[in-house]
């Protein structure tokens, strides 16, 4: 019987594409590194996270990538913190990689001094990394972290964004969005929730430190994710990389939901993915499919103030801080754009 | 023993415990509801008339398995190279793609895996000999269906055929510039080829003698509907009166030299539509149709008619004709009331023809039951019971003869369904179905996974040829595009391997178990969190309640 032209390398579409996470008719380096069967699960199974943890996502992800980029020679020094608690209650561990804890505010020191006894020892190829939440990163941490940018010390910093201080009971950090409800920003009074106008962007303030590498990255795009990682652990010297982590406990949302929310945070203008390199914005992620701050606020509970009549002021508030960041990061395709 | 101690005289100061794995703590303890893997039904398999399994097909397809996806839809319907010419395409109507950008060009990838099969002479295996006998009347779609599908249970098959050639309606009804006749011969010499006798000319008098005579087991019948239903016009002068169906088979066997001048059709079928087609080819004049009914109440498919505009054929919707004086028609105006049923006005008006084609419909000619009472006749076509069977056990009956849509794709489900209740009941037994799986709606799909991709429109040919010619009016699909199309299906309800439950499982707790065999879930660490059925692109991932 005569065979068939093979044809499969000629076409280029790719039923879903790249959007999921492998697709069996995508060649197997366009896959993703969770997509193998031999990903290195550095965050196993069994620990405590939360049903629907997107921190416990976000950190597998962005470990295993880098556990790959650098051919598994890794060391990780960690903030305390949910990643902290629900990976090691003593004596368990949930990390198959070196891993270190020593205080809240000073992972970045501790992975700085582990990069210069590497150095030391002339042990180049393992590489460090340090990471926390946006409470030991924005707040308790800020001051280490902003030495280790200063010296440019060889370390990968990431930090997981879940917006407030979840392990303690869901306190407000500099992280926490405006109008957003956490136990120390309760939706009562005449500016219910987070106050507007407060808080800060650590991936910008890195971007000031004119550092080698600084990415945004989000749970629901593993293949941007993997490829921020990648392209971070191929450089050298001070690198920032924040990942948005949805929270079900803090946020008031179903645990299926998480990695629906954070597109919807993406796709709504809420967390552009943007990258910088040397102190200048290099990259954005575009929106694929926009929706409204209202698509992706009433998926939470900490949002469910912003719906009430009387409060419809904020929800016009958070649409148009989403609308700058369109505006001021080119966000959205426009005719001509390659899509 | 010495081992641990050792170990232990190395702790530093304050350490007591052994470093443990958390893979000791079972954390699937935590869950209320567990996620199972499912297979759902596609709109597409559950809209098709032959019972075609088009996803598991297109998965095929998808990978360049030409060969395994045309074995595939051989399961179910034997005439993929027609299907891709003559289908009304329900499972296109149905695709979930639709709500997402167009609908799978389901359609056109069939066609393109027929004619692989033509091309590369594909063929199809034949069942162990039963020893039993099957007679089937009528080598239409639904007949020869039925004699492919006993023939693969191994049932030795004669069809007896009263035209001079096999096909039916696909050869006498339905004109060459939408299924040309090498496609059709090719496919019916297959079935021949299974061993299938073919009995051209030989129509069948008398059912039951002629069973008798021939010592057969079991009958299908599938005679189809070729009488046209007539209608009275007073016609004066010697305007020339022809049946739409007799003009068909006129325009196949090429002796329509008496259709000239201005053709006036009559009715508002597919029939009529073909006719007017065919009338534009052949006399240059632009053809007009008179239906009783309005445009959005046709009985004409809308592809049909939109094709019939397209070639500018005029269709006067709301008339009926009243009489025929010379060359002058006499149509009289309608109205519908509110449920649509159109009712005279005793408005009149006029318009010029030389030639009246009716097209209104036909009736089966059921002669040949008469010695079998037990057969029951209703509103002029056939009783059968949900296995296809009538009153007369062993006799099954399917196509137009029986309550039905009247399409080609419906004759050739009841030709394998009656085959299969055949197969059944001459070993004693009674075909049960298998049972329907939840149909996958919409809002099952997590379709941002999918890539925007329009659909690849098949080249039609230009209007201006088809007009005059009788070309095949709908191109074929290459490799590249059908290959692009099929690769377009959402696969509603079916894992397509895109690993995203296994990727985005925050507990790791799920196994891929390597390429075609899927994935397995880990329930000792699945706490419930429900993530991988929201993520699940194709919606086959339930999550159900834990029984407690």
């Amino acid at each position: 019987m005569p065979q068939l032209p093979e044809s499969k390398q000629k076409v280029k579409f790719y039923q879903t594409g790249t959007f999921t996470v492998g697709n069996r008719l995508l060649e197997s380096d366009h896959r993703t590194v969770q997509a193998t069967i031999d990903r290195s699960n550095s965050l196993d199974s069994g620990h405590r996270a939360c049903q629907g943890c997107g921190e416990a996502l976000g950190a597998r992800f962005a470990i295993d990538a880098a556990m790959r980029a650098t051919n598994n020679q890794l060391i990780a020094a960690n903030a305390t913190g949910c990643l902290e608690v629900f990976t090691t209650p003593y004596p368990e561990t949930a990390w198959s990689i070196p891993w270190i804890h020593s205080l809240f505010g000073n992972a970045s020191a501790v992975a700085s001094g582990i990069a210069a006894a590497l150095k030391v020892k002339g042990r180049s190829d393992v590489r460090v990394i340090a990471q926390g939440g946006d409470g030991g990163t924005t707040d308790i941490g800020f001051g280490c972290l902003s030495g280790t940018f200063d010296r440019n010390d060889d370390v990968l910093y990431i930090c997981y964004n879940n917006q407030a201080y979840m392990n303690t009971g869901v306190q407000r950090s500099s992280a926490t969005p405006a109008a957003a409800r956490t136990a120390t920003t309760q939706p009562v009074g005449e500016e219910p929730g987070n106050v507007f106008n407060t808080g800060k962007s650590v991936p910008l303030v890195a971007i000031a430190h004119q550092i080698p590498y600084v990415a945004t990255a989000s749970v629901h795009d593993l293949h941007d994710l993997e490829l921020k990682v990648t392209k971070a652990m191929q450089i050298r010297g001070a690198r920032y990389i924040e990942i948005f982590v949805p929270c079900p406990l803090g946020w008031g949302s179903l645990p299926g939901d998480t990695i629906k929310i954070a597109r919807y945070a993406v796709e709504c203008g809420m967390y552009p993915l943007i990258e910088g390199e040397y102190g200048e914005i290099t990259a954005v992620t575009k929106i694929r499919r926009r929706v409204t701050v209202a698509d992706y606020a009433k998926l939470q509970k900490r949002f469910a103030h912003v719906f009430k009549p009387e409060n419809a002021y904020q929800l016009e508030q958070l649409q148009a801080i989403a609308d700058r960041n369109i505006k001021r990061f080119d966000l959205v395709y426009r005719e001509g754009d390659e899509s | 023993m010495s081992k641990k101690s050792a170990l232990q005289e190395k702790k530093p100061f304050a350490i007591t415990l052994d470093v443990g794995t958390s893979l000791l703590n079972k954390t699937g303890s935590w869950r209320t509801s567990r996620p199972v893997y499912v297979d759902r039904l596609p709109p597409c398999n559950n809209a098709c008339p032959a019972g075609e399994n088009i996803q598991a097909w297109l998965f095929e397809a998808e990978e360049g398995n030409y060969e395994a996806a045309w074995r595939k839809i051989m399961e179910e319907n034997p005439f993929p190279s027609i299907m891709g010419r003559v289908c009304y395409q329900p499972c296109e109507t149905a695709c979930n793609r639709v709500m997402l950008d167009e609908s799978v060009g389901i359609n056109s990838v069939e066609r393109f895996l027929g004619d692989q099969a033509q091309k590369y002479d594909w063929k199809i295996a034949v069942g162990e000999p039963t020893g039993k006998r099957v007679m089937v009347v009528g080598a239409g779609p639904g007949g020869l269906a039925a004699a492919y599908h006993l023939r693969r249970f191994g049932h030795e098959v004669t069809v007896f055929e009263s035209a001079s050639k096999a096909g039916g309606m696909l050869r006498w009804g339905i004109p060459k510039y939408r299924l040309p006749r090498e496609k059709l011969n090719r496919e019916i010499d297959r079935i021949e080829e299974m061993g299938v006798e073919i009995r051209l000319d030989t129509p069948v008098e008398d059912l039951k003698a002629e069973m008798e005579a021939g010592g057969y087991d079991a009958a299908f019948l599938a005679v189809g509907a070729h009488t046209p239903k007539t209608l009275e016009i007073p016609v004066s002068g010697d305007t020339p009166v022809i049946e739409g169906i007799t003009l068909l088979r006129d325009v196949e066997l090429e002796q329509t030299k008496y259709l000239k001048g201005r053709v006036v059709v009559y009715g508002g079928g597919n029939t009529a539509m073909d006719v007017a087609r065919s009338a534009k080819r052949l006399t240059g004049f632009t053809p007009k149709v008179i239906v009783r009914r309005a445009r959005e109440r046709m009985a004409a498919h809308d592809f049909e008619v939109h094709e019939a505009l397209e070639e500018v054929v005029d269709i006067l919707n709301l008339r009926t004709i009243k009489e025929i004086k010379g060359n002058i028609f006499v149509l009289e105006k309608m109205v519908p009331d509110d449920s649509g049923r159109p009712f005279p006005t005793g408005q009149f008006e006029e318009i010029e023809g030389d030639v009246l084609v009716m097209a209104l419909g036909q009736d089966s000619e059921l002669g040949m039951l008469r010695n079998l009472p037990d057969i029951e006749i209703k509103w002029g076509v056939v009783s059968v019971d949900a296995g296809m069977m009538t009153g007369h056990s062993g006799i099954f009956a399917g196509g137009d003869m029986v309550p039905s849509e009247r399409t080609v794709t419906t004759a050739i489900g009841h030709g394998k369904k009656a085959a299969r209740n055949i197969d059944a009941w001459l070993r004693g037994d009674r075909y049960q179905p298998a049972a329907k799986h939840q149909v996958v709606t919409h809002d099952m799909l997590n379709t941002w996974y999918y890539s925007d991709a329009p659909r690849t429109v098949r080249p039609t040919l230009e209007v201006i040829r088809r007009q005059s010619g009788f070309a095949e009016v709908i191109g074929d699909l290459n490799e590249e595009n059908a290959l692009f199309e099929a690769r377009r299906c959402m696969s509603c309800g079916n894992c397509f391997e895109c690993d995203n439950c296994y990727g985005i499982c925050p507990d790791n707790a799920i196994t891929k178990l390597g390429p075609g065999n899927r994935f397995a879930f880990k329930y000792d660490y699945c706490k419930g969190c429900g993530m991988c059925a929201t993520e699940c692109p194709c919606g086959a991932i339930e999550v159900v309640p834990e029984e407690i």
